[in-house]
């Protein structure tokens, strides 16, 4: 309430004007990326406070959000309260959210650590090619108990962008990605998954083949989240690979990964492909993927029961009433806002798997 | 006559940028294998009709390219110059830095509009360079935003433009597992909407192209390259001169006209499907050796059973007698689908063309009953070897080849439009659930149309 509220009223000219001046720069300016937590005070409440000002202030161009959701053991007590507040504003300002989650990153540095220091022969990883590296970056910086993981994110970013960077046979666009992975305005949050992680730097190993990279794709620790995508339903999927991969993989690897996917009935065939020359350092071909997948819905319904926890006590809810412009209908409101979604995915899931019954056709008089 | 050519979007200057390659490497290619004087006629009427002689040494090519994002054309310009044979007008391209996010509504109602004066003046620089304008000659893909949405609009500014001049749409068909999620509504919008503004589209579908490259061509990894240059190959064997006439004693002057008057007898049939064979890789050409008899019977039953290339043809279809019931598979007693023809062009180029009997392609049973067989049938020939090929034969047909794909795309499109998925994205631009409705009718109407043949 502190960060949306007071603070966001405060300062809204001075962060306006900051905007402005950044934005003038651009020749062409296309899209805003907000990083932040859902958490705590700041990235949480005065994050999505800016986000409302950016759809205000530049309504034609597309809002990406990275957001961190907190994880079981948050350490903000009211984080359930501010993170629910807060989806409620990303579910009305935001034209594509990446969740993301502590717990996933936590498990792929794990991953990559073991990797290293499993001391098989031949083992040895490349230092820049790790997805936790941040190899390339202008400086070299003592590395941070977070650093490995916000690396993550960060190529994740990287990756995202790198068809608008680069040159490639088959760009993908942020504002395709948009277009494509958003059937309704609503359901617009997305699961991505970074492949591979590393890359082996003894050269006698072969080096882990294309298809694999695609299978990890779809694996279940790949997730930058606690999601299993493979066993819930796809509304849509993409792929943006960098590097020397032609369409071809990319074909062979669809057909191959698609009888093991369940798609939503009206997109059976959802695909959005992406092929990018130039692979990220240290690679020699990457692939990020993104889902719009029922599999987000278990984070949301534990964001959910966390917060009702809280509110049915009424605990804590007096610091933020005491702030001007909070009242208990924001609560109330956030709270049903989450639950709609919720209720949009459930509805979702329930044609998985039902019998597929095609429209009938418009019928022509002969 | 002059052709001006217009590369929509990536896909439409990528592909543009292999097609003048292949015409320019065919025309300086030594394996013409005809006379000296025929090769100087060939090469007189190609530079005609798709390069123009600036002060430049090497020539440029009448094109027109257009997208809205500056990274492909900036490639295709500079690849080009760089092959020291042919370059592109240096003025003659507009971008912009946005891209039309896949989406057909951008393109057409907001870029279109917006861009519609610098790119029509482009367009009419390049028509006045030409000494007679033969007419247009646009290449796009339906799946994406910018060729699809833009070239659309472009499309009908072209033709408020030049109501006289000839206008063919080249269209590429996406995979069907799809390289853009939204690429079946895209698909039907632009379809619809090119059906009232050109003369015809020529199409290529990147299935079947990819089949014959992983198949045909041997080749192992296929990367769009190779897929658009197997295209260019094959619209280069349309494009490239050949006489229209029998005993003909110069190139004809008019390919698009001639193109459109053989094929296009009646405005509701438009949509063309290419076929050109034999197709192997360089390599393998010096090695192999092919017979008229053998490659026109193989095309007509290309033709007769729908197959989409040299391999995997369905021997057991045959054209309907009359009088007798349609004939059926001796294994599966199901009928045999038989594609009609409305109108068949065949083009033969190389050795011994003059000698070719193609009398099994006037076979009435071929055709829908409205058109004599002698209208319906036309063959242009060349002593003159196209691409180091020694034989090559193509042909354009106006027939049942594109009924099943487009029933394809309209289904799967109408199948996501009853779920109203997307549609936001749409309604955001200007395009309203009746104008989806409009292009859905549009489309079950030509479907109606060709299915009843």
């Amino acid at each position: 309430a502190v960060g949306h509220k007071l603070y966001g009223n405060q300062y809204r000219e001075n962060i306006v004007e900051k905007l402005r001046k950044t934005a003038e720069h651009c020749d062409c300016l296309q899209c805003f990326f907000i990083i932040h937590s859902m958490g705590g005070g700041t990235g949480s409440g005065l994050g999505t406070f800016v986000l409302n000002l950016l759809e205000d202030e530049f309504p034609e161009v597309y809002r990406f959000v990275t957001s961190v959701y907190p994880s079981g053991e948050d350490d903000v007590i009211t984080s359930p309260y501010n993170s629910v507040l807060a989806m409620k504003e990303l579910n009305e300002h935001a034209d594509c959210v990446l969740p993301i989650e502590n717990e996933s990153l936590f498990d792929i540095v794990n991953k990559i650590h073991q990797m290293i220091n499993s001391g098989k022969l031949g083992s040895t990883v490349k230092p820049n090619s790790m997805v936790t590296s941040g190899a390339g970056s202008a400086k070299t910086v003592q590395e941070k108990p977070f650093d490995a993981m916000n690396n993550i994110v960060a190529n994740l970013l990287l990756n995202l962008t790198s068809s608008a960077r680069f040159e490639g046979s088959l760009n993908m666009d942020l504002n395709e990605i948009s277009m494509n992975l958003v059937p309704f305005p609503r359901l617009h949050y997305l699961v991505s998954s970074l492949t591979p992680l590393y890359t082996l730097a003894d050269v006698n190993v072969p080096s882990r083949r294309l298809d694999q990279m695609f299978s990890d794709a779809f694996s279940r620790d790949h997730q930058l989240i606690q999601a299993d995508p493979k066993h819930s339903l796809y509304l849509a999927c993409a792929l943006l690979v960098r590097g020397n991969v032609q369409v071809s993989d990319l074909r062979r690897n669809i057909e191959r990964l698609k009888p093991s996917l369940h798609f939503v009935s009206w997109n059976q065939e959802g695909w959005k492909t992406g092929l990018c020359s130039v692979p990220p350092v240290g690679h020699s071909h990457s692939l990020l993927a993104l889902a719009n997948n029922t599999c987000v819905k278990p984070t949301f319904i534990e964001l959910r029961d966390r917060f009702i926890k809280l509110y049915k006590k009424k605990a804590h809810l007096h610091h933020y009433l005491h702030i001007d412009g909070m009242e208990q209908s924001c609560f109330s409101e956030a709270i049903s806002s989450l639950s709609d979604l919720i209720e949009e995915y459930n509805e979702l899931d329930a044609t998985k798997g039902g019998p597929r019954t095609d429209p009938s056709r418009l019928k022509i008089a002969v | 006559m002059s052709i001006v050519t217009v590369q929509l979007g990536q896909c439409g200057n990528q592909i543009g940028h292999e097609v003048f390659n292949v015409i320019c490497g065919d025309v300086h290619g030594a394996h013409g294998l005809c006379s000296k004087k025929e090769n100087e006629s060939y090469h007189d009427a190609c530079k005609e009709r798709f390069f123009s002689e600036e002060e430049s040494e090497v020539p440029v090519a009448r094109a027109v390219l257009v997208d809205m994002e500056p990274k492909v054309i900036s490639q295709t310009l500079s690849i080009a110059a760089r092959s020291g044979y042919w370059k592109y007008d240096d003025r003659s391209h507009f971008c912009q830095k946005q891209g039309s996010g896949n989406n057909w509504a951008n393109g057409y109602s907001v870029h279109g509009p917006r861009h519609k004066e610098i790119i029509m003046n482009l367009v009419q620089k390049e028509a006045e360079k030409c000494d007679r304008l033969g007419g247009f000659f646009t290449i796009m893909s339906m799946a994406g935003g910018t060729g699809s949405g833009l070239g659309a609009f472009v499309t009908q500014c072209l033709r408020d433009a030049f109501p006289t001049s000839f206008i063919l749409n080249h269209v590429i068909w996406p995979y069907g597992t799809g390289e853009v999620i939204v690429q079946n509504y895209n698909s039907v919008l632009t379809l619809s909407h090119l059906y009232q503004s050109s003369d015809a589209l020529l199409v290529h579908e990147n299935d079947v192209i990819h089949k014959i490259c992983a198949q045909l061509m041997n080749i192992k990894q296929i990367s769009f390259r190779d897929v658009n240059q197997v295209i260019a190959h094959q619209l280069g064997s349309v494009f490239q001169p050949a006489y229209t006439a029998e005993g003909g004693l110069r190139y004809s002057r008019n390919p698009l006209g001639d193109l459109m008057e053989t094929l296009v007898p009646h405005p509701e049939f438009k949509m063309l499907g290419l076929r050109n064979i034999p197709q192997m890789p360089e390599n393998s050409l010096a090695y192999s050796t092919f017979s008229w008899p053998g490659l026109i019977k193989h095309l007509r039953q290309m033709l007769i059973a729908n197959a989409k290339m040299e391999e995997g043809i369905d021997w057991q279809v045959r054209p309907p007698r009359l009088g007798f019931s349609i004939p059926s598979s001796p294994s599966t007693n199901k009928p045999l689908h038989f594609n009609t023809s409305i109108a068949n062009l065949v083009i033969l180029r190389g050795k011994d063309t003059h000698s070719v009997d193609l009398g099994t392609f006037q076979d009435p049973s071929l055709y829908t009953s409205w058109l004599n067989p002698q209208d319906a049938f036309n063959a242009w020939k060349t002593p003159r070897a196209f691409n180091k090929y020694e034989k090559s034969a193509s042909l354009v047909s106006n027939s049942q080849f594109l009924l099943k794909p487009l029933d394809n795309v309209v289904g799967k499109a109408w199948n996501m439009f009853a779920s109203k998925a997307y549609i936001h994205q749409y309604t955001k631009f200007g395009i309203e659930e009746e104008d989806f409705l409009d292009s859905f009718t549009a489309l079950e109407q030509v479907i109606s149309s060709y299915s009843i043949l």
